[in-house]
């Protein structure tokens, strides 16, 4: 009979602490393979592996509703819209030698100095909250909240999709008239 | 360390940070918005993190996350609509060659 120790053996750890270190890493791993990477195309791909590395935390940190819509919206239906806008925007002449602006250092700079500004923030912060044995999320919860005290954003955000669709089949659109002016 | 706020606190701080060097740095403009995504994301991670670490937050927090996403998603729909409404009259996917107004 094979029992699974309660730590992992050589290390020390806790199961969850090894899980959290492999989809942190990879979920910063692949975030910066998204935002660094030539092949715009492998940047969307990267893009969907990380956000499985999200939903894998989601379910780590105890809400796996949130995860599944993660999986459904993020995975199942924005990365796929993406793809498609890629490969209808991709020029003949291949990716541009070019993937950065000039002035890319600027904003590593300015990236770099919100990350220290976030961290130092967190860090110097105490949050009075330390609450060591939680339990997940349940379904029934959220759904009895969802449905009784916010149903009202519930309702504004489902004509708020609406919208969203009607307005981007309204631009993505053939125009039918010939413009005569050419140049927007 | 997954039982610490501050780990995940940190984290989604340079997801969000490297969403925002890739809004700022890429000339694609469907790389920008996937930085936004990247940076949407970040967020959605604090409010779960949050939601999980204060027991009165709990419900809160799933009930926003899954408005943020619904809202990310109609977000992706106009922005990529409007880069292709863009593409079809500039021909090009490159932000910097945008240049309408300076001619």
């Amino acid at each position: 009979m094979l029992t699974i120790p309660a730590t992992i053996p050589l290390l020390g750890w806790s199961w969850n602490d090894l899980l959290f270190l492999l989809l942190a890493g990879g979920l910063l791993g692949t975030a910066l393979l998204v935002v660094l990477g030539r092949d715009i195309i492998r940047c969307g791909l990267w893009m969907i592996v990380c956000f499985l590395c999200l939903a894998g935390l989601y379910v780590l940190v105890g809400n796996p509703l949130v995860a599944g819509a993660q999986v459904l919206v993020y995975i199942g239906a924005i990365s796929v819209l993406i793809l498609f806008a890629v490969m209808l925007t991709q020029s003949k002449s291949g990716p541009a030698r070019l993937v950065f602006h000039h002035q890319a250092w600027a904003a590593a700079l300015a990236a770099l100095g919100l990350a220290a500004v976030l961290v130092i923030v967190d860090g110097a912060t105490n949050w009075p909250l330390a609450q060591p044995d939680r339990q997940a999320t349940t379904t029934t919860d959220v759904a009895s909240r969802l449905f009784a005290d916010f149903v009202l954003p519930f309702e504004v955000v489902s004509v708020l999709l609406l919208a969203a669709v009607i307005g981007g089949v309204f631009l993505a659109k053939k125009d039918d008239a010939p413009r005569s002016d050419s140049d927007i | 360390m997954s039982h610490s706020l501050d780990a995940y606190l940190v984290l989604s701080a340079l997801l969000f940070a490297i969403g925002t060097f890739g809004f700022l740095a890429r000339r694609n403009a469907i790389s920008m918005l996937m930085s936004i995504e990247l940076m949407l994301n970040a967020v959605n991670l604090t409010v779960v993190a949050f939601g999980a670490f204060v027991a009165k937050l709990q419900v809160h927090a799933a009930v926003i996350a899954l408005l943020v996403i619904a809202v990310a998603a109609a977000e992706a729909t106009v922005g990529l609509g409007i880069v292709m409404a863009i593409f079809r009259n500039r021909k090009t996917p490159l932000v910097d060659e945008y240049d309408a107004m300076k001619e």
